[in-house]
């Protein structure tokens, strides 16, 4: 080795070790975020602010909508659509956005985390149609301060392709009974998420009794063990984990899939492409015997929002009857809005998604956080990082 | 103006190199490494079980958590053996080509080769990967073509991951071979020839010694980039890659997503020294 190269290669571990040094110091002195308060209800509605800034689902906010919206309130919409649930939490935390559509499982991680403020609904004259099963719910409710308007709800059904898949199945056992899903070995479709433990959870809680399950959500270690261990029995049929709803339909138009979770959007997506797919019928109440889990989404608002009149307008536009009617129906789910039925395009829409059915959503266990706290004053409940910790382990 | 910078710059030659290189190591120090640098702080952190925020005190908790999970074991394992032989397919595939294109291709016909084999790279990613997912699906054209001699395709899996990973890095793999083929130059050859060594010999003893350097340098390529994909796995496959994992993690819990970007990270400058050892970056 030359002088020169010794002398580069010197530089060159200076430059390393100086940067190791400087990383050192930056996590020694991170300084910690300050405690956020929950900012306290709006009391009156005041004058638009020109814009509002928004994180939705993908199809929540279309031009369709939002424009009319736009010129009947001067608030300009700038919509941020995010993926998952996670996501729209860790973008909520930036207090960039005035409002979400949080579902079930990020509404808790919001409230507890201070980045939403309690919502008074007098503000949103339309709060008051919303079907009253979806009002009050521990996913938007919280020590009774109501931190949301609901937006539409559906169900994670079981759908299965109908020439393969015989006798048609009236349980989840299909999938979550390892004698029966083995004959399904490489085609069972299982939605790619932690809340998959929670399905495994309403399966349990019908045919394990002992385990003493009662909130699928809340599940102490024997119970989280039991449905864990029920999912990792379940991994060698699994044909596909799907997150993407596209996948999971060209899964099932391709034949590589024949029997799984669903939503509702894919079941009729498949229908109208004429595939031979079922779901469970009316006689059995459109859901296998066990019930099901399924979401609920809620607009909550900031605790920081810059635009809390243009917010609270929003929330208030987006149940409105018309609305909530052409929401629904572009994503394929069921309105909150109780008026939103007598606008559907499709006269049927609200039978088909059970809008209007209480009966099919009493046997739905709409997601939320699971949380270590689960009301025994005990603390022994698994959290939201033991889901995420599990759900890597059982896919391998 | 103009005339008194001049001056300043005259006869300083370290003061015009550092203004000319300021504005690229700025970006590379600050931007670069900077955020690889906050990345690597963060593995270091923990998060709050019940509000998911960071929590800033330093910890070895997440680098325990990597250590002990048999299940983030098989996942490293698994990553860095498919990039190997992912590495090792477009190796060989590769070496013909390239040398087909180098030593004996005419110049039409190593122009039209050198055209073919980028042409892929002009398509998105996206749409390669999901024509081989709707290639090798149930009903695809693998299984239909594979079906008259009683054979069926591998379906979705490791094995789809390593043949679609094989396609998609290949060119980066052709590419520095051909390239280093080229500097041979043909009098060496002759050479070997007129001495007396037989074909293979004259492969064996002159050309893959001087072209090894090239392969290795390809190889840089399929391994990294084999290494850090996510996607491919995830539309191919059941299986999770470091990638995959880091991806669901990091909104819930950047610093063990944090940890896990040091694994890819740690593998790969063992792999650059290794490739060093090797004669890979001496004619750069």
């Amino acid at each position: 080795m030359t002088t020169r190269q010794a002398n580069s290669a010197r530089t060159a571990w200076l430059i390393v070790g100086g940067l190791l040094a400087a990383l050192l110091l930056l996590a020694g002195c991170g300084s910690s975020s300050d405690e956020t308060t929950a900012g306290n209800e709006l009391q009156k509605l005041g004058k638009g602010e020109g814009e509002v800034d928004l994180i939705s689902w993908g199809g929540y906010v279309e031009p369709a909508w939002s424009k009319p919206f736009e010129q009947k309130t001067g608030c300009k919409v700038n919509n941020k659509v995010a993926g998952t649930s996670d996501e729209m939490v860790a973008l909520m935390r930036t207090g960039e956005y005035d409002g979400v559509s949080a579902s079930g499982n990020a509404t808790a991680r919001l409230v507890d985390g201070g980045d939403v403020a309690p919502v008074n609904v007098s503000l949103v004259p339309n709060y008051k149609t919303i079907f009253s099963d979806l009002k009050n719910q521990p996913y938007n409710t919280f020590d009774g301060t109501h931190y949301g308007i609901p937006h539409g709800r559906g169900a994670n059904l079981l759908m299965w392709n109908s020439n393969e898949v015989k006798p048609a199945p009236t349980s989840w056992n299909v999938t979550m009974d390892p004698k029966i899903a083995a004959k399904y070995k490489g085609k069972i479709s299982q939605y790619d998420d932690p809340m998959s433990i929670a399905e495994a959870a309403v399966y349990l809680k019908a045919h394990e009794p002992k385990l003493g399950i009662e909130n699928p959500y809340e599940l102490n270690e024997e119970q989280f063990e039991a449905a864990v261990g029920l999912l990792s029995e379940q991994r060698p049929y699994v044909g596909e984990y799907w997150s993407d709803l596209t996948k999971q339909i060209s899964a099932f138009a391709g034949g590589d899939d024949v029997v799984g979770t669903t939503w509702q959007y894919q079941y009729f997506a498949l229908k109208a492409e004429g595939k031979p797919v079922a779901a469970s019928p009316a006689s059995q109440g459109f859901l296998p015997s066990e019930g099901a889990t399924g979401w609920s989404d809620t607009w909550m608002i900031s605790s920081r929002a810059k635009h809390p009149n243009c917010m609270y307008m929003w929330m208030n536009w987006i149940v409105s009857p018309k609305v909530n009617a052409e929401v629904a129906e572009v994503f394929g789910e069921a309105p909150a809005q109780s008026l939103a039925c007598e606008h559907t395009k499709n006269p049927n829409f609200c039978s088909e998604y059970h809008a209007d059915n209480p009966g099919f959503w009493k046997r739905v266990y709409y997601w939320e956080t699971p949380v270590s706290d689960c009301g025994n004053g005990e603390s022994d409940c698994k959290d939201y990082n033991d889901w995420v910790q599990a759900w890597t382990s059982i896919k391998g | 103006m103009s005339r008194r910078l001049a001056t300043l710059f005259h006869g300083r030659p370290r003061l015009q190199v550092g203004a000319l290189l300021a504005g690229p190591m700025a970006w590379l120090v600050v931007g670069y490494l900077g955020s690889l640098a906050v990345l690597l702080v963060a593995a270091f952190w923990s998060v709050d079980p019940l509000s998911g925020e960071l929590i800033h005190s330093l910890s070895l908790e997440n680098f325990e958590t990597l250590l002990n999970e048999p299940v983030y074991r098989d996942i490293v394992g698994r990553t860095v053996l498919i990039a190997a032989l992912v590495t090792l397919t477009d190796a060989v595939i590769a070496f013909p080509i390239a040398f087909y294109m180098a030593k004996v291709a005419s110049r039409r016909g190593k122009a039209i080769l050198v055209v073919a084999v980028l042409i892929p790279l002009w398509s998105s990613y996206l749409v390669k990967v999901l024509s081989w997912r709707t290639m090798l699906s149930a009903g695809g054209i693998v299984n239909w073509a594979l079906a008259p001699l009683g054979l069926s395709g591998p379906g979705f899996g490791n094995t789809a991951v390593w043949l679609v990973m094989s396609y998609l890095w290949l060119p980066y793999m052709i590419l520095p071979i051909f390239a280093g083929l080229e500097r041979i130059p043909d009098s060496l050859i002759s050479a070997s020839e007129d001495l007396g060594a037989s074909p293979l010999t004259t492969f064996r003893r002159v050309i893959l010694p001087l072209a090894f350097p090239a392969v290795v340098a390809g190889s840089i390529f399929t391994f990294a980039l084999t290494l850090g994909d996510y996607i491919t796995p995830k539309l191919v496959s059941n299986n999770q890659f470091i990638g995959n994992v880091i991806f669901n993690n990091i909104s819930t819990n950047l610093p063990l997503a944090s940890a896990l970007a040091v694994v890819p990270i740690v593998v790969m400058i063992g792999y650059l020294l290794v490739a060093r050892r090797l004669g890979a970056f001496e004619h750069i």
